[in-house]
């Protein structure tokens, strides 16, 4: 179960990471929502993972330790906020801008503007 | 009082909820005045909480009866309570320069600053590394909605790159507090420096990564070496308040290095002792390298400025990476001249440019300055404190930083960098100041009032750098002492974790 909730956060942060480095807002959108993810569940695993183990006392015969739960759910709360926040800073950037790219123009060579443009997305 | 430590983040962050009701919305100079008054009390608040932290020991404040280490607490002790007050001087100059017309751009401008407010107030006091990072967030969202204020395409972008490296930021800082707390078990920061010997081999490797992850996250906010680019053109960009304000960002990034890298991984953390020591020392000495040939290269006042928050991150990283209580003292007072004094420039980049008319504030020859005098005046002073010429503060901070260092073998590399970056400050500010008042042409331009809020607010912070000479003897003696508290485990630790209730 490790290895795999291992694997599954590392390539979230991967991918994450990967698609904040591209030069439009929308692919940095997605990037930081898919960075929010694999840190939420990061976190979740902070109290170490735990099967048949409620987060409440007397419920179950181990429990599992509750605060990574808060800290997730903190964590959910303003990753939530900020993302919202970020999708209509990229709407407004795209207006104010004209394009959708993070530095407010698009810098390509000249021949190949249009169709690498595209393929990049 | 008891519920003092709380004070601080309470009164902002009511202020800001009350003038978003009927009585004080939808009325720009109701807005102005309450928010005026707030700071005042902020002001006398933070002042009183200095004192009683000063006189009585550390004030620690338990939210909701939890006991640390499991519950949240506030710790108010000197080091902490002397920015809180910084925090509060500051945005009143800001503040008060905001009221003569920059607020009335857009809306809500008084309530997100006090939100801001609210949040490095936040940062500050509190005791728990969790709640650093909420903190980091509430003062990082109303930062994202103030640097936008009042919106143009140049503000545009600048927000655009600054949140994303942020919430990436964000993200990173979250790693790293699940590391820590899957190592440590707690989120305490005394509760960790208690817990950091105890460690076992295994995630000693892991709490190490955790604390340099810790620094990725601090450096970015403190705007150190690789990670500073975003920080000239978002606080060019921003608007004048809004960039004065900023000034205490960068330093709630140092803030935090300070705290959780003196407290947590500080000399007595055995296997983990200093372990950002080899990455601060040189890439403290970079930024500043870098500082100072951006202030060389600026095309206008307000990069200058924005170049020399720069230099004073990496004057004061350096002091941090000395580890002395001695360089700690230096750098706290080096803290509170660069905070105000940098907010201060800003605030003249922006009269300048306003007088200016189409020159702005760039490095080209334009009319003459109707109200030339009055702001020559203002600038001459700043220019001076922030190069470092004596009788201002500038020179008293770099000579404390500069002491300090001595006997170091490092000393080899502090000493020339930091002169050599204070003569690129005096040779940029100076160019500055004579293509700014000297190289004009033909008549004054139109006569641009001044408001007198703005001379007011200039006044004030730059009143600091004088005050800051005269008082320095009480003020490094209090500096003195905050270090102590900061670098001394056996002052705090027992501070926090009380036996039975307090």
């Amino acid at each position: 179960m490790e290895a795999i909730y291992a694997f599954c956060v590392g390539i979230l942060t991967t991918c994450g990471f990967f698609l904040v480095l591209r030069g439009r807002t929308f692919t940095v959108v997605i990037g930081l929502t898919l960075l929010s993810y694999a840190v939420n569940l990061f976190l979740f695993a902070s109290g170490r993972l735990k099967l048949d183990s409620a987060a409440v006392l007397g419920q179950s015969a181990e429990y599992s330790d509750p605060l990574p739960q808060a800290l997730v759910l903190t964590a959910i709360v303003i990753g939530f906020a900020m993302t919202a926040f970020v999708v209509i800073l990229a709407m407004r950037s795209r207006a104010d801008q004209g394009n959708d790219h993070v530095d407010g123009q698009i810098r390509l060579p000249l021949n190949q503007t249009h169709i690498s443009d595209k393929r990049n997305g | 009082m008891q519920h003092l430590p709380i004070l601080p983040i309470l009164i902002p962050m009511l202020a800001a909820v009350l003038m978003l009701l009927p009585p004080l919305s939808n009325s720009i100079s109701r807005h102005r005045i309450f928010a005026v008054l707030v700071m005042i009390v902020l002001i006398i608040a933070s002042t009183w909480l200095l004192l009683t932290s000063h006189q009585q020991g550390t004030q620690l404040y338990i939210l909701g009866g939890w006991e640390p280490p499991f519950g949240i607490a506030l710790v108010a002790d000197r080091l902490s309570t002397m920015m809180v007050l910084l925090t509060s001087v500051l945005g009143l100059a800001a503040q008060l320069y905001a009221c003569a017309g920059d607020d009335n751009d857009g809306m809500y401008f008084h309530p997100l600053f006090m939100f801001q407010i609210m949040g490095v107030n936040g940062a500050f006091l509190t005791g728990d590394i969790f709640n650093l990072f909420v903190f980091f967030e509430v003062l990082l969202i109303a930062s994202y909605a103030l640097l936008i204020h009042g919106g143009g395409k140049q503000k545009t972008k600048a927000t655009v790159h600054y949140v994303i490296l942020n919430l990436v930021g964000s993200s990173i800082f979250l790693f790293a507090l699940g590391i820590l707390y899957g190592t440590f078990g707690s989120l305490n920061i005394e509760d960790m420096a208690n817990k950091v010997t105890l460690l076992g081999e295994q995630e000693q490797a892991l709490a190490k990564a955790g604390g340099l992850l810790l620094l990725v996250v601090f450096g970015l906010k403190a705007a150190l070496l690789p990670l500073h680019f975003w920080l000239p053109n978002t606080y060019a960009a921003a608007s004048a308040p809004v960039a004065a304000l900023f000034a205490i960002m960068t330093k709630v990034g140092v803030y935090s290095i300070l705290r959780v890298h003196t407290t947590i991984f500080g000399e007595d953390a055995g296997a983990l002792a200093s372990i950002i020591i080899p990455w601060l020392w040189p890439l403290a000495l970079i930024t500043l390298i870098m500082g100072a040939i951006g202030v060389l290269a600026s095309p206008s006042l307000r990069l200058t400025a924005a170049n020399l928050v720069i230099v004073s991150v990496g004057t004061l990283m350096l002091a941090t990476a000395m580890q002395r209580e001695a360089a700690t003292s230096a750098a706290l007072y080096y803290i509170i001249h660069s905070t105000l004094i940098t907010g201060a420039l800003f605030l003249i980049a922006d009269l300048i440019s306003k007088q200016r008319g189409k020159a702005e504030d760039r490095y080209v020859s334009a009319r003459k300055m109707h109200h030339g005098k009055v702001i020559g005046i203002t600038f001459f002073i700043a220019a001076l404190t922030v190069v470092g010429m004596p009788p201002f503060s500038g020179f008293v901070g770099k000579i404390l930083i500069l002491q300090a260092a001595r006997g170091m073998s490092e000393m080899v590399w502090v000493w020339p960098v930091l002169l050599i970056a204070g003569l690129a400050c005096l040779i940029a500010i100076s160019r500055a100041g004579t293509t700014l008042f000297w190289r004009s042409s033909g008549k004054s331009s139109n006569d641009v009032p001044i408001s007198r809020l703005k001379l007011i607010a200039v006044a004030l912070l730059l009143s600091a750098s004088p005050l800051l000479v005269m008082f320095g003897g009480p003020i490094t003696d209090f500096t003195n002492l905050a270090a102590a508290q900061l670098h001394d485990e056996g002052q705090s630790v027992y501070a926090m974790l009380p036996e039975g209730d307090k």
